[in-house]
């Protein structure tokens, strides 16, 4: 089948089996490689995107459905080559990661989050974080990263805004 | 203790350099690399935990649309070598693919390979297999019996290995002392599960006749490994690291994927990959951890002093031998734990089930000995009616008392425990810790203070082969580091392995900085493939920060020396009056008379004939760094030198248990952490952190069940749990540096320390908890339903009586 | 993990759903696709069709009428969560609401679909099923109310037969001045379905009187369980904590509990009492502040 989706402000046009989710399309079809395979049973979270600012499981969405959305994938994050957004940069700031395959949709879910609420507590962040699984860390500097660039947004008045 | 600013970048709060394109999606795992043409591997699997394959029909599968090849045990066994195992025991010789007996319900039995991986799926399930069930065993005591159904009929018994050790006067001391204790405590089947499965990709160039590979790979002797069991040479083998891989401590180990998917590759003339997804990463990835059950006993004085110890270990590892056995070899380099346990007896047992296949796991079998360790020491001090701090104070390891021998012939390098405790117990306010658990147990909850050190063997070496293989001779596991500097004057570090987010590219960079005197940013760290490589043996066994810290410093002090030998040439004085400083050499005598980077670049690269005589022109150094304190067999009574260094963690926890649900929360984490001198403090700690959240895992929530017809319960993330952020509390670390003496900077490894203690001090303060009840809880995981149960039948029980 | 092959249409209106179920019996209907889609990556569901109404105009919404808050099935479960008008009229689903999976499921995740796939554990079915929701279906052009507890028929099964589709959930708002609720559920971990869940929600009068109950268990049994004999006993008292407990175990006494890898039978029993009692506590808790 033929669907036109709307990624990261652009209009891409893809031929797709129905049986092929979101994850798959972005993967396979754009070489959007930033969403993440782990679980493709909608529980780790790795393949977090944004559906219209809502951080969605796109193992958990067929391509033919996501027609019509604004997706947001961690590759429309970047202000630019080589730059980082504010939540991005916190992350490195705090190394909010390990091994980083969990980290797009870490930030993404970060995103989400920071576009409905500036100022969240360490129990809002936690909880938003909580259908995306980490190995390496433990956490505690994902939750860092967070709380950083909420403050740092905050205090330059900057806005996520809708993607 | 290292003094505050000895180093300028080493132990500096710097950012980590591999976070950049993690952030930006940028990572380069092994699932983003799809070679053109590139066909895809289903697998199908035996449904049953023991059977004999009766026949296998591959003609629906093959007449299906995309389908280019349906790949059989037998054709496979036929072509390749088995794989490699680690103890001598031939005939338990695996491959990818079961040929004759399927041994393990979801061992893999064929392998479809088609356009997409979704229509080798489809494929997978046209396979049709008659399968004639045989007679299994799953539990590890019952398999060591005598009679019990064979896992491998050729190999006779269901035993890999059982040696006892004895080192020191064990009965001897057992005689005089006035106490004994015996327990039995088990460690549940659990693992790593990284939240990127295993994937590899191969692709055969036969004009070439090479097999290319890249691997989400964390693994000592894989090129090797691989280029053997295809019968390939080796140089025909290619492993690219510069694959980032996305979580593994220590599982990643891929072998028979790889070989089937080389197998393939060379079978069909293009490339082939194998991404698992979960529920064969789970049920067929091979990457279970330690099963094992421990038998304590130990001998000990009024005081609550040890003076001896018997353990005998047996461990389940599963179907197939492979490396997993040595997890109970690694531990005899810590056998006591911090403790002055004088003599040792040690039974070391590995047997064989219908399970899932074993793997190496963080702290390769480090964490289930020092959860046993652990457990008898509360024990002795709950028999003696004693404290546990005082009794841990008692037996730990003195400062002054190091270096120190153990019994099983490892000698630890440095500690301070008796500081670091203080340390701990002064920054959590443990009186007032105390109170609040009391405070809760005036509430009517069930509350309980966690106690727990414990060593984390360090330097990764290769001793335990040689101990219980003694076919095996390697004595040492080196890490190499090769660097140069441009005729334009930049430097390249290049290093011999993958990375699975222990941030070595930062490291390395760190210390060639350091060296040097440049700024770390200026220092570009890649990778090599295994045929541009140096030796490398992979990050295992806490091993990088000494390793491959120690080959780059090496390495970067040879360019160092270089420099100045160019400098007192030119300047015509001897190298000791030459002083280095910010890249530029200079007569210590007259500062102005000197040699600038760009100088001495320019001679080495372009101005050969200003180069000392005999001197290599251009600026690449590499150094290849074998194990500190490594490099000797066992003694015949099974004595050696494990790790060379030991890093120590103390964890103190408060729990409060719900009476009524038995659901365990975290109060407080407080650990107490000296890992020597730290490299990057924002890694050592995510990866304290981190490993801490694994061992919580461990304790509470993660396991490979098993039902009684042999089938895997938890194959998917529904039914194994792991732990989200609700799930891990805030760590409050205490820090604490005791350098080590092997080491360049006095550094010891950090990667497995939270894994090692984390389990332990659960247990305890779970134990604490509900040892008014009468209840002693003796194995992991402690489930929330399972605690409820126990702790109803108590209270029950109190009323009964 | 791939799912089987499978057709995909998105109809634009009801009729024309019904009737492409109507033409294929292996047919399914998707909306957020939450559970249905773990399901068909594991190829334990196949549908040999996808028939979409996630965007099916007509059928989100939240409104009040005739003392009940009706709620569109394809509602999704993040706007239920913060909805101004559940949070008032509806306070147990309010609070059930974020023990629904995660945040990034309730985002494509609809009441609909959580009534449709009828988990015991599901927190959406818990509340329907203890406040005695009504469920609309259309089958065709025929729509069809049924009581919750009429839905509800068995594991995983419901009454909506195969070619209908369940288009509202209408749960009743009570009017009492004095409504409290509560609800508990016990997990591994936080976010996972529950072993037990309880839900309570009660009506005082001034002097704090019980005059209206309502008590649940979910993930017990194969189905909800209201415990309407408890609710029975609450009206004219005041909360006595011994005798809720009394009567929720003798109300418990006869259930088969479900028993599988994380939980007992004996512990699902056990710790259904506790969390009722406590949930019903709560309630009457609640009722009181709000006096």
């Amino acid at each position: 089948m033929k669907v036109e989706l709307d990624i990261n402000n652009e209009k891409h046009a893809v031929e797709v089996e129905p049986r092929m989710s979101l994850l798959d399309c972005l993967r396979d079809k754009l070489l959007l490689n930033g969403a993440h395979a782990g679980c493709e049973h909608g529980v780790c979270g790795a393949c977090t995107v944004l559906i219209d600012g809502a951080a969605v499981r796109s193992c958990l969405m067929f391509a033919v459905q996501a027609d019509g959305y604004a997706i947001t994938t961690i590759e429309g994050l970047s202000p630019g080559p080589g730059e980082l957004s504010p939540i991005q940069d916190a992350f490195c700031e705090t190394h909010g990661m390990q091994c980083g395959y969990c980290t797009p949709a870490m930030i993404l879910a970060a995103h989400a989050l920071l576009s409905k609420n500036s100022q969240p507590t360490r129990d809002e962040i936690v909880e938003a974080i909580s259908g995306n699984i980490c190995r390496c860390t433990g956490y505690a500097q994902i939750v860092e990263a967070i709380a950083l660039a909420a403050e740092r947004m905050r205090g330059q008045n900057i806005k996520t805004g809708q993607p | 203790m290292s003094a505050p600013g000895k180093f300028r970048f080493v132990s500096a709060d710097r950012r980590v350099r591999e976070d950049r394109r993690f952030v930006a999606g940028k990572g380069r795992f092994v699932a983003d690399i799809v070679p053109a043409g590139t066909k895809h591997v289903a697998l199908v699997h035996c449904p049953h935990p023991a059977a004999r394959i009766v026949s296998i029909d591959k003609a629906a599968a093959l007449a299906m649309p995309g389908v280019a090849y349906v790949l059989d045990g037998a054709e496979l066994a036929g072509a390749t070598n088995p794989l490699a195992m680690g103890l001598d025991t031939p005939n338990v010789a695996r491959w990818p693919l079961a040929s004759d007996v399927a041994r393990y319900s979801g061992e893999w039995v064929a392998a479809v390979v088609a356009d997409t991986r979704a229509l080798a799926e489809d494929a997978a399930e046209a396979v049709q297999i008659e399968y004639e069930p045989l007679p299994f065993v799953l539990d590890g005591e019952e398999a060591y019996r005598p009679g019990s159904p064979l896992v491998h009929q050729a190999h006779g018994s269901n035993v890999l290995l059982d040696r006892t050790f004895v080192w020191g006067e064990v009965e001897r001391d057992f005689a005089a002392s006035p106490h004994t204790l015996k327990h039995r405590v088990t460690w549940g089947r659990s693992s790593t599960v990284p939240i990127e499965t295993f994937g590899v990709t191969a692709s055969w160039d036969p004009w070439r006749e090479m097999l290319d590979i890249w691997a989400s790979i964390q693994m000592p002797k894989y090129p090797d490994q691989t280029a053997m069991a295809l019968k390939l040479p080796m140089s025909s083998v290619r492993v690219h690291y510069d694959v980032d891989v996305g979580g593994s401590y220590g599982v990643k180990r891929g072998i028979k994927h790889t070989v089937l998917v080389g197998y393939l590759s060379r079978r069909l003339g293009v490339p082939v990959r194998l991404i698992e997804d979960r529920m064969e990463n789970m049920r067929g990835g091979d990457m279970h951890g330690p099963e094992r059950n421990f038998d304590v006993e130990v001998a000990f004085d009024d005081q609550g002093v040890i003076r001896s110890m018997k353990m005998r270990a047996l461990d389940n590892v599963g179907a197939y031998a492979g490396r997993s056995p040595f997890q109970l070899g690694k531990p005899i380099g810590a056998i006591v734990g911090p403790y002055k346990i004088k003599s040792v007896a040690y039974q070391a047992i590995a047997v064989v089930t219908n399970k899932t296949v074993q793997e190496a796991v963080r702290a390769f079998g480090q964490a289930p000995t020092n959860y046993a360790i652990e457990r008898t020491i509360d024990e002795v001090a709950n028999r003696l009616g004693l404290d546990r701090l005082e009794v841990r104070r008692r037996n730990l390891i003195r400062h002054e008392e190091f270096p120190y021998l153990i019994p099983s012939g490892s000698t630890y390098d440095s500690g301070d425990y008796h500081v670091v405790i203080d340390k701990v117990l002064a920054h959590a306010g443990y009186g007032d810790l105390i109170a609040e658990r009391d405070r809760l147990r005036g509430q009517g909850m069930l509350a309980g203070i966690g106690i727990a050190a414990c060593l984390e063997p360090s330097g990764g070496n290769s001793s335990f082969e040689p101990l219980l293989n003694p076919k095996v001779g390697t004595t040492t596991w080196m890490d190499s580091c090769r660097i140069s500097i441009d005729l334009v004057g930049s430097i390249t570090a290049t290093m011999h392995t993958t990375s699975a987010g222990q941030g070595h590219e930062t490291m390395v960079g760190t210390v060639v900085g350091e060296v040097l005197e440049v700024d770390p940013e200026r220092v570009r760290v890649v990778r090599a493939d295994s045929l541009n490589s140096l030796p490398s043996n992979s990050p295992v066994g806490s091993r990088m920060a000494i390793m491959l810290g120690g080959a780059a410093f090496h390495a970067a002090n040879k360019l160092k020396d270089k420099l100045i030998a160019i400098a007192a040439h030119e300047l015509g004085m001897p190298v000791e009056r030459i002083a280095y400083k910010d890249g530029n050499a200079f007569d210590t005598a007259a500062p102005d008379k000197k040699r600038t980077w760009v100088e001495l670049v320019t001679i080495a690269h372009r101005h050969i004939h200003r180069l000392p005589v005999g001197m290599e022109p251009g600026l690449s150094v590499s150094h290849i760094m074998p194990v500190p304190t490594g490099g000797a067999l066992p003694t015949a009574d099974g004595r050696v030198q494990m790790y060379p260094c030991f890093s120590f963690e103390f964890h103190l926890v408060l729990i409060a248990i719900d009476p009524d649900l038995g659901k365990p929360q975290i109060k407080r984490y407080v650990v107490g952490h000296d890992c020597g001198t730290v490299i990057n403090p924002k890694i050592v700690r995510g990866m304290t952190i981190g490993g801490i959240a694994h061992g919580i895992g461990a304790a509470l929530y993660e396991e490979f069940a098993y039902s009684n017809d042999g089938l895997l319960m938890t194959q998917s993330f529904m039914d194994y749990l792991l732990p989200s952020s609700h799930e891990v509390p805030p760590v409050e670390i205490v820090h604490h540096e005791t350098p080590s003496p092997h080491t360049v900077f006095g550094q010891k490894g950090s990667g497995e320390s939270g894994y090692l203690g984390a389990p332990a001090v659960i247990a305890s303060a779970v134990n604490d908890a509900v040892r008014p009840l009468g209840i002693v809880v003796n194995s992991l995981p402690i489930k929330v339903a399972q605690l409820g149960d126990m702790i109803a039948a108590a209270r029950d029980n109190k009323k009964g009586n | 993990m791939k799912p089987a092959p499978f057709e995909y249409s998105r109809p634009a209106s009801l009729d024309e759903a019904c009737a492409l179920l109507k033409a294929d019996d292996s047919a399914r209907l998707i909306a957020g696709g939450q559970t249905l889609v773990p399901l068909m990556a594991m190829r334990l569901a196949r549908p040999t069709r996808l028939i979409d109404i996630a965007r099916l105009p007509g059928l989100a919404y939240i409104h009040e009428q005739g003392g009940e808050i009706a709620i569109g099935a394809i509602t999704k479960q993040h706007v239920v969560e913060s909805d101004p008008l559940v949070r008032a009229k509806l306070p147990l689903l309010a609070m059930a609401m974020p023990h629904v999976g995660h945040t990034a499921t309730r985002a494509r995740g609809t009441v609909g679909g959580s009534l449709a796939n009828a988990d015991s554990a599901a927190e959406i079915v818990l509340v329907a099923a203890t406040l005695g929701a009504t469920l609309r279906w259309r089958d065709g052009g025929e729509a069809r109310d049924i009581a919750a507890a009429d839905f509800f028929v068995g594991p995983m099964v419901t009454a909506l037969p195969q070619t209908a589709c369940l288009v509202e959930a209408r749960f009743p708002a009570w009017s009492e001045p004095h409504v409290g609720v509560g609800f508990h559920e016990i997990n591994a971990r936080a976010s996972d379905f529950a072993f037990v869940s309880a839900a309570a929600q009660v009506a005082l009068d001034a002097e704090g009187r019980c005059t209206r109950a309502a008590i649940g268990i979910g993930a017990a049994t194969a189905i909800p369980l209201r415990l309407d004999g408890v609710a029975q006993s609450l009206h004219g008292a005041r909360f006595d904590e011994s005798k809720v407990r009394d009567a929720v175990k003798a109300a418990l006494a006869g259930i088969e509990p479900m028993a599988d890898l994380h939980a007992s039978a004996a512990y699902r029993r056990r710790v259904a009492a506790t969390l009722a009692v406590r949930a019903i506590g709560d309630a009457f808790r609640a009722a009181a502040r709000r006096s």
